[in-house]
């Protein structure tokens, strides 16, 4: 299915097309990594709707990215559960072992660094989202075998596939 | 002898398929509902169950359906509020991902008694595996009849749709989760009216907790009084309490209502870790104000911990021990909130930005000594001047850290240092 079928499908479980921005968003940034502004207009235009609409929606809610993001996006959850069970350090290992800061993307394009809020798997502190996957009862052996499996995962090859699937840049 | 049912099936092999529900009795009281009740009779059952919503307000779930109009002349929703973003609280999601027909079940019941024929599971975005396992179970209740024209050769007609959230905790609050549904930013609506009357595009809407449906056709099946022999009068039957944060045996818990916050801590959570004592408890996610250890006795109920001056909100139970800094908790607890303000009312969006930056001096040794009334100050400004709860929870939570651990705030202020560290 290309997009617009996706987005077509989804609004077509609402009365109002307006209630159907968020999950054609969720497919854009499925589709392209990231939500530029030439993708909030094409949703915009399949939904028929004003593109301001898209817009606000896309820079209000967090999963959102207007911003391109890695290969992996490593977010990590500091809320008061994980933080209790040593978030805190875990941030700053993999600020050192990625030698990046929080927010920022590997120059090599395979991580961004993300804390966020609960993940709502606090039974599993700490915890870290990476795609579609958690990753529960981190420690500092557990974030490096984690990191090792990722690397092997992408592979030049990959990488270069994942800056090719965005033709905005 | 209490009996689990909310979490009876999920560690089954395969819970969430519908063979395996079927096997365990699902889908009986959906069809014991059609077969035998009217959905007045339903709405009845619950509103005798007391049966109080378990999303966060506690709101008596049958006089929430009762207040949906009969003949509107518009199509009556039904919204599940799946969003769960109240950091300590995971039941939902484990109730989604193990068990997603018995969602799919009280969804069915609670549309018949309300006479709705859609409805909108509004799940965060983040549950990938929830969301996948709904879709399929979903999928699976259509080719069963569950879902569908005609459920059961009756004249139910129901469709179940998934909204996928996108990061926002305001989303749980329920008239900023229509306006999430609508298309538009997340930010709460004034009430009145109130959503059983225009709801979801101005139409009658009932939204309830996911806890809340699982308990639908355990109350079908066993009837109102088995549900409320359970725990006390005013708040019975079972509950999911999620345990977190530092303590032995962290995990989802279904206990009576009413139970004592130290029996669920020391006893079934297994207590502090080793070498460590228990300093303080939240008992409904970062919202409930902090509980000290000597309040421990408290009941796990509504009513009781109101009493005691928290609250049960989502029963999320963070456990915190004594190698723990106050300060940081409570700051990290605002920055939360501050964070996850919508923005819509000032009190609530430019007050907490004030608190964090004065929490964070104190918390970091640059606290001065007229802070503290400072940050009270602010909360009196934010409390209670909001649309809709944010502002409030921040505003509990902090005064309640700073009532029972003002030592800890001082030492900060005069020591110009974290004392922990």
């Amino acid at each position: 299915m290309t997009m617009r079928e996706k987005i077509e499908e989804a609004a077509a479980r609402y009365p109002d097309q307006r209630s159907a921005i968020m999950p054609a968003l969720l497919i854009a940034q499925q589709e392209h990594g990231y939500l530029p502004g030439p993708v909030l207009e094409e949703v915009a235009d399949i939904l028929g709707i004003e593109r301001i609409w898209v817009y606000e929606l896309a820079t209000f809610y967090t999963l959102f990215h207007t911003e391109p993001v890695g290969m992996f996006h490593l977010q990590l959850c500091d809320n008061v559960s994980c933080m209790l069970c040593g978030s805190e350090d875990l941030l700053d290992h993999l600020e050192t072992v990625l030698e990046i800061r929080k927010g920022d993307t590997t120059p090599d394009g395979l991580f961004t660094l993300s804390t966020v809020e609960c993940l709502g798997a606090c039974e599993m502190a700490p915890v870290m989202q990476v795609g579609d996957d958690y990753h529960a009862h981190l420690d500092v052996t557990r974030i490096n075998a984690l990191l090792d499996r990722l690397r092997a995962i992408a592979g030049a090859a990959s990488v270069e596939r994942a800056s090719a699937r965005v033709p905005w840049e | 002898m209490f009996e689990p049912v909310l979490l009876k099936n999920i560690d089954v092999a395969d819970s969430h398929l519908v063979s395996t529900y079927e096997a365990g009795g699902g889908y009986q009281a959906l069809a014991k509902a059609l077969r035998e009740y009217t959905p007045d009779e339903v709405i009845d059952l619950v509103k005798r169950s007391n049966l109080r919503g378990r999303g966060g307000a506690g709101f008596p779930t049958g006089m929430k359906w009762g207040f949906v109009p009969k003949r509107a002349g518009k199509p009556t929703y039904l919204c599940c509020n799946a969003d769960e973003g109240e950091p300590g609280t995971f039941k939902d999601r484990i109730i989604t991902e193990r068990d997603p027909h018995q969602l799919i079940e009280g969804l069915a019941v609670s549309a018949y008694a309300i006479g709705a024929e859609t409805a909108y599971v509004y799940i965060r975005g983040e549950y990938v595996t929830a969301i996948r396992r709904l879709e399929q179970a979903i999928a699976e209740a259509h080719a069963q009849g569950y879902l569908g024209k005609r459920i059961l050769g009756s004249d139910f007609n129901f469709a179940v749709h998934i909204h996928c959230g996108a990061g926002a905790y305001i989303c749980g609050e329920e008239t900023a989760m229509l306006e999430s549904l609508e298309g538009k930013r997340a930010q709460p609506r004034l009430k009145p009216p109130f959503p059983a009357v225009a709801g979801l595009y101005a139409s009658p809407t009932v939204i309830n907790n996911v806890e809340t449906l699982a308990c639908v056709p355990h109350i079908v099946m066993r009837g109102s009084d088995w549900f409320r022999g359970i725990g006390p009068d005013k708040s019975p039957g079972p509950k999911l309490y999620c345990l977190s944060g530092q303590v032995r045996k962290p995990g989802l818990y279904e206990l009576p209502m009413g139970i004592p916050l130290r029996e669920l801590v020391e006893e079934h959570a297994g207590g502090a870790l080793p070498g460590r004592k228990i300093k303080a408890v939240i008992p409904g996610g970062v919202s409930a104000p902090v509980i000290p250890e000597h309040g421990l006795e408290v009941r796990m109920d509504f009513d009781s911990l109101a009493a005691a001056g928290s609250m049960l909100g989502s029963a999320g139970v963070i456990v915190i021990d004594d190698r723990t800094c106050m300060v940081k908790v409570a700051t990290r607890i605002v920055e939360f909130f501050h964070h996850e303000s919508c923005g819509k009312c000032t009190p609530c969006r430019e007050g907490l930005n004030w608190v964090v930056k004065v929490l964070r001096r104190v918390e970091g040794g640059d606290g001065a000594p007229g802070d503290l009334d400072q940050l009270e100050m602010l909360c009196k400004g934010i409390f209670g001047n909001t649309f809709c709860a944010l502002g409030d929870g921040a505003a509990m939570g902090l005064r309640a850290a700073l009532a029972h651990f003002r030592d800890e705030f001082v030492a900060h202020i005069e020591e110009r240092r974290c004392p922990f560290h």
